[in-house]
């Protein structure tokens, strides 16, 4: 293999891996939290299509971002207010909200299914975009991915060295000792479950602004449910979701690279992998219950009532 | 807010008949609005989505051929929720029932006996319980959490269908379209209406519903199912053995979805394709749900669910809007029904308005706990 084909695989893996980067972060805040949302498909959808609907209105991508990033936001409310205010259950819950975002999402951008707009451009970044093999796959990419670069820093940064991921931390573990100790508990949750909700919208906006800058019915294609995976596959850890999504964006374009090489293998055969290998994990942790205990948010999908 | 949501001393028996009701007429509203706003007569979506496609005895016996399968997976759902056992599989053991029933098919393509049906319908029945069986052995031997492991499931045997489809299944003369050859006509499920294509999967499901509600409400192993979903120590105290439950509960309603699957691809479709499965999987979710987790209910949401699929197609056809419409009012639905289950355990008072005496002593009694 020579060193252009690695260089353009490196390059390819990162942006395919950009959306499930995304997506993965905000569901891993807000299973911190204690909330499992399977809405992460319904959410990524109406982010995409808001995005590319006010995007082709106005003319202006950054307005579609954060119209794309509001709308997944205000769906996870929607999650938010039924599960915590109406007591709904939440597998169930988040099910309704994929269900319902896949449904709303093809009805709102029917009439724009087909047209083109101007996305988002790859900025090389001076100097740092020469270096050999790195450079390519992390310096020449659209805006969006370097967000996506920050944000993970940040949450990085928030869920191990600050305050307030401790206290996200504690409302996920135990959701009446964070009650005890003062902490509010419904809100902070609110808060996770917004946050997962924006970034779910923004994995949506950059599927239909940047990665191809159009609108297709149901477009996702089963990302919400790999980004859903992915949280697990890394046990709850932000660096290992990073490395996690890389390995799954290269998992969905190894067929492409072997067809490079001269052999042949269904693209079917390995899209699924990863679901296959989220299995093993899930199996290789919940047999080892100090394992459990040590990487899931101990209170994960378990209601909790203001007047509890 | 004027209101504050207020505990009732005890479930209200009036609101759980209700509420799948309200739950109905409160998405009628919001897709109503959701229609005015985007300047289609609501009146002419609905009377296409509900009315339109059962005015001829022909429109009834398709509703018949969309409600087969999505009775029979929520019969072997509600089976799972009883237990809160959370299969959100239907999806996968639907395709991969489909898909090994499909390639049984595939082998008497030019048998013309009656007894083709039996390995056939066997194939995906068994394919179908396999493919639940894999989550009742991670959850049972390594306590590997369902819910997950199943959605995991639903994409490895779509992906094992497309695999299938474009390779070792595909039609050799079929001019390298994805698709398999088409069966044999003694594969499928015997036509019960003459000139129509409403086959005997519509009267398996009610059987089927019948077969689960006698389980839960007049067997040993019903109540064991229903105190394992209504209080897990319990039943472990009971001595009732939790593994047994979720083996049976999960090969049950693996089996129910992998006949539906067989029989929708043998008998309507006719042959393998991509997309075997227009979501029935999660819809029975839906229907198992809006049927109150009663079996006689899913027999009335299950044609209300097939009635949206029958409607979608035909606003689709004559209205040109999308398919996904069926998905919206679904989505709608299923939050509904989880909201309004509020109403059932809770209720709505005015904040000015004081507890009323009887529920005193109720609030003293929890205070005590």
């Amino acid at each position: 293999m020579d060193m252009e084909l690695i260089t353009n695989i490196l390059f390819a893996m990162v942006r395919t891996a950009t959306p499930l980067l995304l997506v993965a972060l905000g569901e891993l805040i807000c299973e911190k939290s204690g909330v499992l949302n399977l809405g992460q498909e319904g959410m990524m959808l109406m982010g995409a299509v808001l995005g590319f609907i006010v995007t082709t209105l106005t003319g202006n991508v950054y307005v579609g971002v954060l119209v794309g990033v509001f709308g997944g936001m205000m769906m996870a409310l929607l999650f938010g207010f039924s599960v915590q205010i109406l007591n709904t259950n939440q597998v169930a819950t988040g099910l309704a909200l994929t269900i319902f975002g896949t449904g709303l999402s093809a009805f709102l951008g029917y009439s724009f299914v087909g047209q083109s707009i101007d996305g988002f451009h790859s900025i090389n970044i001076p100097v740092l975009s020469s270096i050999p093999i790195i450079g390519k796959m992390l310096f020449t990419h659209d805006l969006l991915v370097y967000l996506s670069f920050a944000l993970f820093g940040g949450i990085y940064w928030f869920v191990y060295k600050s305050r307030a991921g401790l206290k996200l931390k504690a409302v996920g573990e135990n959701p009446h000792a964070a009650k005890a100790l003062g902490l509010p508990v419904i809100q902070i949750r609110f808060m996770a479950i917004a946050f997962g909700g924006a970034m779910a919208g923004l994995a949506g906006v950059y599927l239909s602004l940047a990665y191809t800058p159009l609108w297709v019915e149901n477009m996702t294609a089963g990302k919400g449910w790999i980004g859903l995976a992915l949280v697990v596959f890394a046990t709850w850890r932000p660096e290992r979701i990073l490395i996690g999504a890389w390995l799954f964006g290269l998992a969905s374009i190894l067929h492409l690279v072997i067809q490079g090489l001269g052999f042949e293998i269904s693209p079917s055969l390995l899209a699924m992998l990863p679901y296959l290998v989220t299995i093993v994990v899930l199996v290789m942790l919940s047999r080892d219950p100090i394992k459990q205990k040590l990487f899931t948010p101990a209170s994960l999908g378990k209601p909790f009532r203001a007047g509890d | 807010m004027n209101f504050k949501i207020e505990k009732r001393a005890e479930a209200s028996e009036l609101m759980r008949w209700l509420s799948p009701f309200i739950a109905i007429g409160a998405t009628l509203v919001i897709t109503t609005l959701f229609f005015l706003a985007l300047n289609k007569s609501p009146l002419e979506v609905f009377y296409n989505f509900f009315i339109a496609p059962v005015q001829d005895l022909y429109g009834v016996s398709e509703l018949a051929v969309k409600v087969a399968p999505l009775m029979l997976i929520a019969a072997g759902l509600l089976i799972c929720y009883k237990a809160n056992i959370w299969n959100i599989g239907a999806e996968g053991q639907f395709i991969f029932g489909g898909l090994i029933g499909g390639w049984a098919g595939l082998q008497f393509l030019d048998v013309n006996s009656p007894w083709v049906l039996v390995p056939v319908m066997l194939a995906g029945v068994v394919a179908g319980a396999a493919w639940a069986g894999i989550a009742a052995f991670l959850k049972t031997v390594f306590n590997t959490n369902e819910i997950l492991t199943t959605i995991m499931l639903n994409y490895v045997a779509l992906n094992l269908l497309n695999f299938a489809v474009h390779g070792p299944l595909r039609d050799p003369a079929g001019f390298n379209f994805p698709e398999s050859a088409m069966f044999n006509s003694s594969a499928a499920m015997p036509i019960i209406w003459q000139d129509t294509r409403m086959h005997l999967g519509i009267i398996i499901a009610v059987i089927a519903c019948i077969g689960v509600w006698f389980i839960l409400s007049r067997m040993h192993l019903g109540f064991r199912i229903r105190v394992r979903g209504a209080d897990e120590h319990a039943a472990r105290f009971a001595g009732f053995n939790a593994k047994a439950i979720t083996w049976f509960c999960l090969l049950i309603s693996g089996a129910l979805a992998g006949l539906a699957g067989v029989i929708e691809v043998t008998g309507p479709i006719g042959q393998l394709t991509p997309s075997i499965s227009p979501g029935y999987g999660y819809a029975a979710i839906i229907v198992a749900f809006l049927g109150r987790l009663h079996p006689i209910g899913i027999i009335f949401s299950a044609t209300l669910m097939g009635l949206l699929y029958l409607g979608g197609e035909l606003v689709q056809m004559f209205l040109g809007l999308p398919m996904a419409l069926t998905s919206l009012f679904q989505g709608l639905l299923l939050l509904f029904i989880l909201a309004g289950d509020l109403l059932i355990t809770h209720r709505f008072v005015p904040k000015w308005k004081k507890p009323k005496a009887d529920e005193v002593p109720n609030a003293l009694a929890e205070g005590a706990k």
